[in-house]
């Protein structure tokens, strides 16, 4: 019994939380939500907010690419992977666990699917996003998509608009850790890496 | 860049455009956001247009006492500086057209009462608890009159109190009067806490920034009309007569809870050194206005009085875990300097002052009202405005605290927490009381010169 060595206040043992407290990382759980995306409209500073779920915030974009342009999209993989290895930093504004892009058809068109969860609502920090999309040059690939403003460096209101009309939210978000933040887990790891390191002194 | 850390009180240091690159219309800016007279006492006054003809009438023999940047900058004799901004319910009232209208953006349209939920103005922040009537659709206008002192400041309320008897259909619907509160050699506000001491220096405007202030700020940052730190802005109202040159400002009646303060550091601190301890915690700056991430255990006054000095530090290295400054202080969260993206993008400037008796130390609270009066100018209140308040102020989750908002400027409900990292166990003071409640607010819009006349001049659909 390893927790029980442990002060009763440092119980392991999950505890019931509400969804928006401090959620207990040792409970797996699963979040239905309602068609709109939220349980309550809350408005952020360009609409409404979406809730934090078990699997953290996040969004799904899937928009119609334009005719010809798949590989150009493909391209731009390539051209991600380098910055990141360049500056392994890049996009640490975004506060990000994962990122999927996916390419898939419908008949004849081609879409484009960007996931994305983050640990904080997109809302708050919309302006510095497309700053980094400027600077990181994803900015061609969105420009790749039908319908994405010509004017989007300089219009951060008509950007937001695309992004919120083409996001589809989840109805069902699960964690196997719930709400534990990629700084969480990330400190986490480094514990655990001193511990071995001091164990391993130790020996 | 804190909403107290850096609110211009009253008085002022006079700051002269020396350098004018022509890029920048001094001649036509409002002084306002650029220059801080020397004032010891100001006026606010809320207005209500009930006729198009009226209101503009009543601009028309205004708009020639109102202060540019060029003339108060250079006229140390001014005893007075008058400012004008309308809100979009008030440039609608003044007959500009639809079209006009159309082009403001979307938040400016909607006013601060509306966008209360976004700011995390609620309980009893909300506006439907506010004074002076600033919740009302019918707040059009404000005059801002800065004065050298109160006995100006008289004469100048009795001068505009007679021209409004002239001007049919100009009601006023409320006013707020301010003055500095002793003693006058520094600027501070009611709680104790030195003020001015983090503010973005203007390119062009022949200001130098203090050592670790950052480089000067474009223009079109505060000023529409002007490049900005991203290029060119897009979206600026329509027609170029009526943006150019103007700037928005979301004005904010902040009340301050003094002896709810004092009793909490009473609370929190055995000794008088235990209690500004907690002081300095809540802020990042020790009273004095010296900065915890360069004096963390010990007030060292003549450095926060060193405008050479005080600025000039950062958190990712000098203070990463915030064992001097925590990480959810006041200065910490409204300015995090290098440690969040874009921060040229975020940068406003602040004016204002105090109103209200100062409480003396040791007097229980009087239950009068007292606080700051303030407003906060910048060219987009959804990027900058609304983003401090929004994330920086009220986002729980700001630098991963969890729960907690800013411990001085944030709406608290006695929900909140404050963690002041500590060697070897953090201190977390649980459920904070409210230090502040706003009291009233608004978004107004200060147009240039040539536009104020364009204003009084334009009729409906014209």
């Amino acid at each position: 019994m390893a927790t029980s060595a442990l002060p009763k206040s440092e119980s392991l043992k999950p505890q019931p939380v509400k969804a928006s407290s401090k959620a207990d990382w040792t409970q797996p759980r699963a979040m239905a939500i309602p068609k709109e995306g939220y349980f309550q409209l809350e408005n952020g500073r360009y609409g409404a907010l979406y809730p934090r779920t078990p699997a953290c915030h996040g969004f799904t974009i899937i928009a119609k690419i334009k005719p010809g342009r798949e590989d150009a999209i493909r391209a731009y993989g390539k051209t991600i992977e380098k910055a990141i290895e360049d500056t392994p930093d890049a996009l640490e504004t975004l506060k990000l666990h994962y990122l999927r892009w996916v390419l898939f058809d419908i008949g004849k068109d081609t879409y484009f699917m960007y996931q994305g969860i983050f640990d904080t609502d997109f809302d708050k920090y919309t302006e510095d996003a497309v700053a980094l999309f400027k600077k990181v040059g994803v900015n061609t690939v969105f420009e790749n998509l039908e319908g994405f403003p010509e004017d989007w460096k300089t219009n951060v209101p008509a950007f937001v608009k695309f992004v919120r009309e083409h996001q589809c939210p989840s109805f069902l978000e699960y964690g196997e850790y719930p709400y534990a933040t990629a700084d969480e887990i990330k400190k986490a790891l480094k514990l655990k890496a001193a511990f071995g390191e001091m164990l391993d002194l130790m020996q | 860049m804190g909403i107290l850390e850096q609110s211009q009180g009253i008085p002022g240091v006079l700051i002269e455009p020396t350098r004018e690159p022509a890029s920048l219309d001094f001649g036509d800016i409002q002084h306002f956001l650029m220059s801080r007279p020397p004032a010891r006492a100001a006026r606010y006054e809320f207005l209500a247009f009930s006729s198009e003809t009226g209101g503009r009438a009543w601009l028309t023999g205004l708009v020639d006492k109102v202060g540019t940047a060029k003339a108060v900058g250079s006229n140390v004799a001014d005893a007075r500086w008058v400012t004008v901004g309308f809100t979009w319910n008030g440039l609608q009232a003044l007959g500009l057209s639809e079209a006009s209208l159309a082009t403001f953006p979307e938040e400016f349209r909607q006013g601060m009462a509306a966008r209360a939920g976004i700011l995390g103005l609620t309980g009893t922040n909300h506006p439907k608890h506010w004074v002076g009537g600033l919740a009302n659709p019918n707040v059009h206008a404000i005059v801002i009159l800065f004065a050298r002192d109160v006995s100006e400041r008289e004469r100048c309320r009795q001068e505009h109190e007679k021209y409004l008897k002239q001007c049919e259909g100009v009601e006023l619907l409320s006013t707020l009067d301010l003055e500095a509160i002793p003693p006058f050699d520094y600027a501070h506000e009611h709680f104790g806490y030195r003020d001015r001491l983090s503010q973005p220096v203007i390119e062009g405007s022949g200001e130098e920034p203090t050592p670790g202030s950052g480089p000067p700020i474009k223009a079109g940052e505060f000023f529409l009309g002007y490049r900005d730190e991203e290029g060119s802005a897009a979206g600026m109202p329509q027609p170029e007569t009526l943006s150019k040159n103007g700037s928005y400002v979301a004005y904010l009646r902040m009340e301050e809870h003094v002896g709810a303060f004092r009793d909490f550091l009473r609370q929190n601190g055995e000794t008088p050194e235990q209690q500004e301890w907690v002081a300095a915690k809540l802020m990042g700056r020790w009273r004095s206005g010296a900065p915890l991430v360069l004096a963390p255990d010990k007030d060292d006054p003549s450095l926060g009085a060193d405008s050479s000095r005080n600025n000039d530090f950062n958190y990712r290295t000098m203070d990463p875990h915030g064992y001097g400054c925590p990480l959810g202080a006041h200065i910490r969260r409204m300015n995090p300097r290098d440690t969040a993206a874009n921060m040229n993008r975020r940068k406003m400037i602040r004016r204002g002052g105090t109103y209200g008796p100062p409480l003396p130390e040791g007097a229980p609270d009087d239950g009068i009202e007292r606080g700051i009066a303030a407003f906060v100018g910048c060219a987009s209140l959804v990027r900058q405005f609304e983003f401090a308040m929004n994330v920086w102020a009220n986002d729980p989750s700001f630098h991963e605290l969890g729960n907690e908002h800013d411990p001085i400027f944030g709406t608290q409900d006695g929900t909140f927490d404050m963690t002041i990292p500590k060697r070897p166990i953090r201190k977390k003071i649980k459920g904070l009381p409210a230090f502040t409640t706003i009291r009233g607010g608004a978004y107004f819009f200060l147009p240039g010169i040539k536009a104020l006349r364009y204003l009084a001049t334009r009729t409906n659909g014209g």
